[in-house]
Formats: structure tokens, sequence, C-alpha cells
């Protein structure tokens, strides 16, 4: 067998196990429900949970409560099954966290509170304004 | 309005898009064509290339005066750019958005493409073809038409009118927005203005060598295109390295990244085309000496150009979601990002099958002892660690390939990137620090077993001594670096590559230091490999700490937290230091130094306030107290924070940039010093905006001379003194104004002066009280008994000032970048030669 043939073999057998790696790394994105299932079943993996902060009539988020040390806070937020759950995160608020129109968190469940390890934004972007604000003198130019 | 400039820059688009497509096709039938017409339809093409690459200018210059004059009424002036942005602000809002960093990549192709056409007569037909195709897709995303029904491409010079849906429109269809919305402030930083332009230099230089690849193929000049592109290679590789790493630096110094890299997809994208092309560059140097390189040579020159138009479609076609934090905004290009991959996936695939039998091979079995075996093996390894960087880094696309065929698929990225990435890749570079060292010893072709060991004696020797120091030196000094087995075995690995490199450079520099750039280059990676472990792999958060639950008895008890909270003027142990945070200060235009914010008067008009002191720097007045002064930019705080131990004491100033439509926008500073960088972010601090919350009022009875205590603070109420002058206030002849001194005795020996008011103006009384931000207090001089002599003061206090910090330790980093200055100067040592080797072939009239 040729030098380069061995390699060829070696190069395909660490692919293999890169991708078994991967495989086995990643995380999933499920709801509150199966991540709660996950838990009790003693699995200590974290998974990804897509949702929304809960607001209010007037658009207002509720449900924030800051630690008396302002050092970590916790939210309630709706999952995709439209189930509420309430997530603590033990950091500072992310700058762009209230006005975030999706978020992802990424942590597991300890019985019956979730503690995320990090928060994903999805933020309405500052290029996409939908508006302008009009200055009520500025029309006459 | 001004129509004219936007309508002259969608004409030059189109033309340019014209243009391209003219020439590649006179291009191509240039190569197709016979000696006799080959030179009219070169001239044709190359004509058709200069209208192309002059209507590329005047649409960069068209753009540019857009956002210079403050057009608002175009959508990138106002989406990108305000009024009251500097010039090298405006340059860096050209390449905020998808359609300008479009652009600049297209003009970098249209400079090198005029370098080929100049440089190198026999290639350019074919070499040009595929340049000019490239450019006719870059072209064709900013050409904002739309053919039945399909919208191709997305124009800078759209208005503001076509794209908002806004109500105003209706009313008056030529309203202009006073002012835009603003440069992101996360991005106002001097690195926006020179890192994007040698990323993309570095992106628009692959298409260099994959173009002579491509010709080479095509003229079945299956050897010769190598010459020509190496320098380019080179080039390429050393550009986009540098483009990486300053985006990396940039992300370390002015931004929250928390680090110099963090795994993001944006940061992998190019990762692993600039991977690919450093195992390309090897295995062309490699073929120089033997046919047994070429063909993976070809394969990997064409996966670099394949990986960066992967790396453009996964960062621009909104793919990675909120995966990423640094992907642009999705302009609805994702199909023709995806048809522009599959065509030169296809074409460059097609080509090389139909050829590949003829390309040279030699039979013979490739000798352990030859430079190209371990090259191969250096090659395998890049393309292996690319390979495991892009598997995980495709989790969104592998999703949308299983959701397009009918099925779901719910699989996220890794949870921690750093950890999942970095287990890999240690090994990967562990074995590429090993073949760097080794196989600069296979110099020459043959090398035979015992005179290989005579020549790695000595390194091997060296490397074992210098690390057991190295060690020995790091345990005494109880650092606790290399505690893990792979991180031992990368610095053994990285000191045997700077060792075996050095005895290499210090051989060859001596006879012919123009080859020495292989030797340089190396050193700098193992320098930066050794950078890398100890100032990301021993960074130490000594802001940590562990503290009991508040939340819930469910969660574990002991939990990192990796801030920690300061009042102002309350020493705080942390780690090794004592943190003193001593309040926010404030930039101020025409004064060299920080200004204390509790010194300033706010004023209705936000950029300016009046200055309650003398400002003093170096015996020199800059201002004296009342001046009205301008901030630099009122919306940054920067927070003093003292750091102090028994060997060093020094002063951060982190900051804060509260900006209307970004919210709070943290910046790192850092201190640095030859062993270590502490980098501290403020996280958090009270918003200044909210109402502040004032105890009920305590009311005093003094007498002139009387101790009192605020909030906790002994104060002596010294005097009181009658004032004609009041602030704001105009006094008539019947007025009177007087207010009380109170010398407060603040924290830390500091002492503060309270000078509340008390007036009697057109028969009313009013009182101005006294904010002493420092020890969180108001005074208000309530009461005069003029009978008995006494006054009635007013205390209010409020919660003292605090911030929520992190510091983070990272050691040597200065290694990372020393190492990063080696491997530069290596490539421009190794393109000097390869340029010149290529010149002189050329005009021997070798490979014409």
């Amino acid at each position: 067998m040729k030098k380069s043939h061995i390699l060829g073999i070696v190069v395909i057998a660490v692919a293999i196990t890169v991708i078994i790696s991967t495989a086995g790394d990643a995380s999933t994105y499920v709801t509150f429900k199966v991540a709660h299932e996950m838990a009790s079943n003693d699995s200590d993996k974290k998974i990804h949970v897509v949702g929304k902060l809960t607001k209010n009539g007037t658009g207002e988020v509720i449900g924030i409560k800051q630690s008396p040390d302002n050092q970590s806070f916790s939210f309630t937020m709706i999952d995709q099954n439209e189930d509420r759950q309430e997530v603590v995160f033990l950091n500072t608020m992310p700058a762009d966290f209230l006005r975030s129109e999706q978020v992802v968190v990424v942590g597991s469940f300890h019985n019956e509170t979730f503690l995320a390890d990090k928060i994903l934004m999805k933020c309405p972007s500052k290029y996409q304004e939908e508006t302008i604000e009009v200055e009520a003198v500025s029309t006459s130019e | 309005m001004h129509t004219f400039i936007g309508s002259t820059g969608h004409f030059l688009i189109i033309l340019a898009f014209v243009g391209a497509l003219i020439a590649t096709y006179g291009y191509f039938m240039s190569v197709r064509s016979d000696e006799i017409k080959r030179e009219s339809w070169l001239k044709y093409a190359r004509w058709a290339f200069y209208v192309h690459g002059a209507a590329v200018i005047g649409i960069v210059f068209s753009l540019f005066f857009i956002i210079n004059s403050h057009y608002f009424e175009y959508h990138y002036a106002w989406s990108h750019s305000s009024s009251s942005l500097p010039v090298n602000y405006q340059i860096a809002t050209f390449w905020e958005g998808q359609e300008g960093s479009f652009l600049l990549w297209i003009f970098w192709h249209v400079v090198l493409g005029v370098i080929i056409i100049n440089t190198n007569k026999f290639w350019e037909g074919s070499v040009m073809t595929t340049f000019a195709l490239v450019q006719a897709f870059l072209m064709s995303m900013i050409l904002g038409v739309v053919i039945l029904n399909l919208k191709i491409g997305s124009s800078p010079f759209i208005l503001l009118r076509d794209v908002l849906d806004a109500p105003i429109f209706k009313m008056n269809p030529d309203y202009v927005p006073k002012d835009g919305t603003g440069l992101n402030p996360l991005l106002q930083n001097y690195w926006m203005v020179i890192h994007p332009p040698t990323l993309f230099l570095g992106f628009a230089t692959t298409i260099v060598p994959f173009a002579y690849c491509i010709a080479g193929l095509w003229l079945g000049k299956f050897k010769e295109w190598v010459r020509p592109a190496l320098p380019w290679a080179l080039f390429s590789a050393v550009t986009l390295g540098i483009g990486i790493l300053m985006g990396a630096y940039w992300a370390y110094e002015a931004l929250n990244f928390g680090g110099y890299w963090s795994w993001d997809p944006v940061e992998n994208a190019i990762y692993v085309p600039w991977l690919v092309l450093i195992a390309a560059v090897h295995t062309m140097i490699s073929f120089n000496k033997s046919d047994t390189a070429l063909k993976t040579a070809i394969i990997l020159v064409i996966a670099t150009f394949l990986m960066v138009l992967y790396a453009t479609f996964l960062t621009r076609s909104g793919i990675l979601g909120d995966s990423s934090v640094h992907s642009f905004t999705d302009l609805g290009l994702s199909g023709q990002l995806l048809l522009y991959l599959m065509v030169f996936v296809v074409l460059s695939a097609g080509l090389a099958a139909r050829v590949w039998k003829r390309i040279p091979t030699s039979d013979d079995e490739v000798s352990t002892y030859s430079r190209e075996f371990w090259i191969l093996i250096g090659a395998s390894t890049l393309c292996l660690m690319a390979f495991q960087v892009i598997i995980p880094t495709s989790i969104p696309v592998w999703n949308a390939i299983v959701e397009l065929f009918g099925g779901i698929s719910n699989v996220a990225p890794p949870v921690d990137p750093v950890a999942f990435y970095s287990k890999w890749q240690i090994w990967f570079t562990i074995i590429l620090a090993l073949l760097s060292g080794t196989g600069q010893f296979f110099w020459w072709k043959k090398i035979d077993r015992s005179k290989l060991k005579e020549a790695l004696m000595t390194p091997v020797i060296a490397t074992f001594l210098v690390a057991g120091l190295v060690i020995l030196i790091s345990n005494w000094a109880d650092t606790g670096y290399f505690k893990f087995v792979p991180d031992l075995i990368l610095l053994t690995a990285g000191l045997y590559s700077i060792i075996a490199n050095g005895i290499i450079f210090f051989k060859v520099v001596k006879t012919s230091p123009r080859l020495s750039g292989g030797a340089v280059a190396h050193i700098g990676i193992a320098f930066m490999l050794i950078g890398i472990l100890l100032s990301s792999g021993y960074s130490n958060i000594i802001s940590l700490n562990k503290t009991g639950l508040i939340w819930s008895s469910d969660l574990p008890d002991e939990v990192n937290q990796n801030n920690l909270l300061l009042f102002q003027h309350e020493p705080r142990q942390m780690g090794k230091y004592q943190l003193l945070y001593k309040g926010i200060r404030k930039k101020v235009k025409g004064f060299p130094d920080y200004v204390d914010k509790a010194e300033l008067e706010e004023l209705s008009d936000k950029r300016m306030a009046i200055i309650e002191t003398n400002l003093i720097y170096d015996d020199r007045t800059y201002f004296e107290a009342g001046d009205t002064i301008e901030y630099e930019n009122f919306e940054n705080s920067y927070f003093e924070v003292q750091y102090l131990n028994d060997r060093e004491d020094f002063t951060l100033y982190p900051r804060i940039q509260l900006n209307e439509a970004m919210g709070m926008v943290m910046s790192p500073d850092i201190d640095r010093t030859l062993i270590k960088d502490l980098y501290t972010h403020v996280k958090t601090f009270p918003d200044p905006e909210s109402e502040i919350e004032w105890s009920p009022t305590d009311t005093l009875q003094l007498n002139i001379g009387d101790t009192l205590y605020i909030n906790d603070f002994v104060a002596v109420f010294d005097d009181i003194i009658r004032v004609d002058e009041v602030r704001g206030v105009e006094l008539g002849s019947e007025d009177v104004a007087i207010k009380a001194h109170i010398l407060i005795y603040g924290p830390l020996g500091i002492q503060y002066v309270a000078e509340p008011i008390y007036l009697i103006k057109d028969r009313l009384i009013g009182r101005i009280p006294d904010i002493v931000d420092d020890v969180s207090a108001k005074v208000t001089l309530m009461n005069i008994y003029p009978k008995r002599g006494t006054f009635e003061l007013g205390i209010n206090t409020t919660q003292k000032n605090w911030i929520i910090l992190e510091a983070v330790e990272m050691p040597w980093i200065n290694i990372l970048w020393l190492g990063t200055f080696l491997v530069a100067i290596g490539f421009i040592i190794a393109i000097n030669r390869r340029y010149n080797e290529f010149v002189l072939m050329r005009d021997k009239g070798v490979e014409a």
C-alpha cells in the first residue's frame, strides 16, 4: 500500500470522527416541555429554547425581576407552544433585551427553574425601521 | 430631492454590469480564437473591462458623494449615516451596508484586474475571463432591477420613499428626512475604517490564484500557472490573515465580545478559507520541486475560492439568523448568492474533471524523507482543521436542507463553542507545530535517516531543555499555567518549532536572507500558538464570585458569577487587587484629561454643559469655572476604577455609551503590561435618565459652626454668604439671595462643599438645592430665622452610585501579537522572493 493511501485513510477516519463528535456535541432546539422531560430523565444536556418575552396590552415587557444586587435577573418567557416559564439568568441584562422580538435561551432545567447560560436575541434591526419620525415643521421643505 | 446623482449611480451600475458581461465574452473568445483574431478580441475585452472599471469608480464616487452631502432622501445615507458624522466615519459608513461592502469587494477586483492586465500578457485572456465573470456576478448583487417580478440585486442608490411605506410619502413624495439614523455606535471606531478594506482585499485576492488555476486547466498549461499565481497566493494569505487578526484585535480592544476570538459563525466563515489557502500555498511551493503535489495544489486553490464564496453565502444570505453577532441584514439575495456559489462549483469541478487525466503526476512513491511528504501531511492537517470548523458552523444549512425535503431538523450549534472547537483545534495545531519544525529540515529533496537524526538532535535537546525551564519557572512563580496535558504538549511543540526554525533561519540568513521567509513565518505561527494557549487558555476572570442563591433552591449551590458590584468610594477586594470605583467621568472637547461628571452642570442642550470648577492639566488652565464646554460625545460615560495592590497601582476608564437607538454599548479598558493584559468592562450602572429616588426630607435646625451628618458623613455648616448673582436667575434691586456653605468630610478623606441657595425674588421664596453626587445627598436651605439666628437645612439621601464590572486577566497576550508581526514579515520576505522569480522567468520569455 502506498503511503499516500494510508494518509488518505487516516484523513477520512479523522473526518468521520469529527462528524460524530459534532453530532454528539450539537445541541437541539426544543420546547420547555421537552426540556423539562429531558432534565427529569437525568440528562444534564444543555438545550436551546426559542420564544418571546411576556408583554402586556401596551407592548411593555412584564415579569422581569432584578436581584437586589443588580447582578442577575429573571424573566417569564413564552415558548413556541405558548407555555410560560420563568427563566433565571445569572448575569446582567443584555443591552437590547427588552426590545428583542425573539429570544433564544441556552441552558437547562434545575427541577422547576430554567437556568440560562446564554441568551441570544433577535432585535428589530435599527436598519429595518418601518417608520420615520417626522417632525411637524420639516414637511415644508 | 437630488435624484440626478442617484440616477447616474444606478446607470453606472448597469453599465458596469454590462461591461463585465462583455469583457467576459470578449476574453473568452480571445482564448478560443486563433492567433490572428486574438489580438482584436483582447483589445475589445480590455476596453470593456476598462469601461467596467471606470463605471465602478464612478459608482463608488457617487455613493460617497451622497453620504458626504447628507442626501437623506437616499436609503443608504439615511440608514447608515447622519449629519453629525465626521468624514472618517462617513468612509466607514460606505461599507457598513451589504451593498457598499459588495462595492468595496468589486473595487478591489477592478484594481487587481488592471494589475493583471498590465503585468502579464500571456495569461491575460484566460485569467481575465474568470475575473470578468466574477465581476458580473458581484455586480448583479447591487444591480437593483426587477425583471418579470424577479428582483435582481439591491441597489445602494434606492430612494428612501421606495423602501419605506411611511404615510408621509403619500402626503409629500418629496419629503426629505432632516437627519439619518447614524452609524451603529458599536462600529464608530477607527478599526471600522481600516479593517473592512483589508479583509476585503484579502477576500478579493483569492480570485487571482483561482483564476490562474482555471486558466491553466483551460489552456492545458497544467504546471505553468503555479509560478505567477504563487506570489498572489502568498499575498492573499497574508492580507486575509492580517484582516482576520485586525478583526480579532478590534473585538478585543473595543467591543465587548469578551476576547479576541469567540468562534462565532462569521469568524469561522473567514477562518476556514484562510486555512485552506495556507494549505494551498504550501502545496504550490512544494510543487515547484516536484510534480507530486500538483493535483493537490489544484484542488486546494479551487477549494479556497469556493470556500470564500460559501462564506459569502453564509454571512450574507441570512441563513445564520441569530446564531451570529455580526452577520449582515438579509437583503433577500440568498437565491442569487446560492446561484453564484453553484455556478463556480459546477464550472470549476467540471473543468477539472474534464482534464484530470491529463494532469501530470509522478508515479514514484513519495519518500518519507522528502519535503513533499511532510507538506502533504501538513496540508491534510490544515484541511481537517478547516473541516472540523465548517461542519458545525454549517448546522443552520443542514437544517435548511432537511427542511427543504420536508423533514424537521432541530439541531442547534454546540452550547460552548470555545470549548468545543478548542478541544479539536489544539491537537491539530500541535501536529502543525511539529511539522513546521521538522519540515524545514527537508529543504533539500533528499535527506536520509542518519542525516535527519543528526539534524534533529540539537533542536530536540534544546526544546526539552527550554520547555523544562519554562515549566520550572512557571511552577516556581505559581502561575498555574500548563496544567493540562494537551497544553504541555502544545507548549513543547511550539518551542520546538521556534527552535528548529530559528536554527534554519540563522543558517539561511547568512547566505541568502531572501529565502528566510518560511522560517520567520513559522516562528511567528509558533509564537502565536503559545500566545493563544496562554492568553485564552489561562485567561482568568478575577471578578469571579460565588454567591448564594437568591432565585431558587432548585439551582445548584455554587454558581459562578463573573461580575462584581462596586459602590462609589467603597474599596472592595477582588482577587489580588483592591478595587475602588471613583465615579463617572466625561470627555470634553479641548481638554486632555477626563472631567468629573459631578463638576458639570447639565444644560438643556445635551451636548453642552457648564463646568463648575477650573479645568487644569499640567499647570495650564483650559477652562474656568462657569465656562460652557462641549462634550466629545455626550452619550459616553467613563468609569474611573482604581486597581491597587502592593506592586501595582493603575486606573482604568471603561466606557458605556448610551445610544438612543442601540441602548447601552460597552467598551472595555485594558491595562497592558508585558506579561499580561487586564481587561475590564462595566456591564451596567444606574440609568441616568431614570428619576432619582430621594429619601424623605430630614430637616435640621442649625447655627453657623454646627456639625451635622449627611448620609453618614461628618459635615460642618460653616458659613452663610449673601450672593449677588445666581446663575439662571435675574435678581432685581429688591431681591435677596444667600447661600449656605457646608463642608462635607466625604469618603476616603475627600472634602466636598454643598452650597444650597435661598432667595427671595419678587416677594416669592425660592430654594435651589445642591446635589453632591459623591455623597449621594441633596442639601436644601429650607428656612432662615433671622430673629433666632438659626437656619433650617433639609437633607435627602439616595442610594450610592454603583457599577457592575467584569475584569479578566489575559496572560502573555503580547506573545500572540509578536507572533502576528513575525508572520507578516515572513510572508513579505516570501512574496518578494516569489515575485522576483516570476519576473525573472517572464522576462526570459520562458512562460511568456
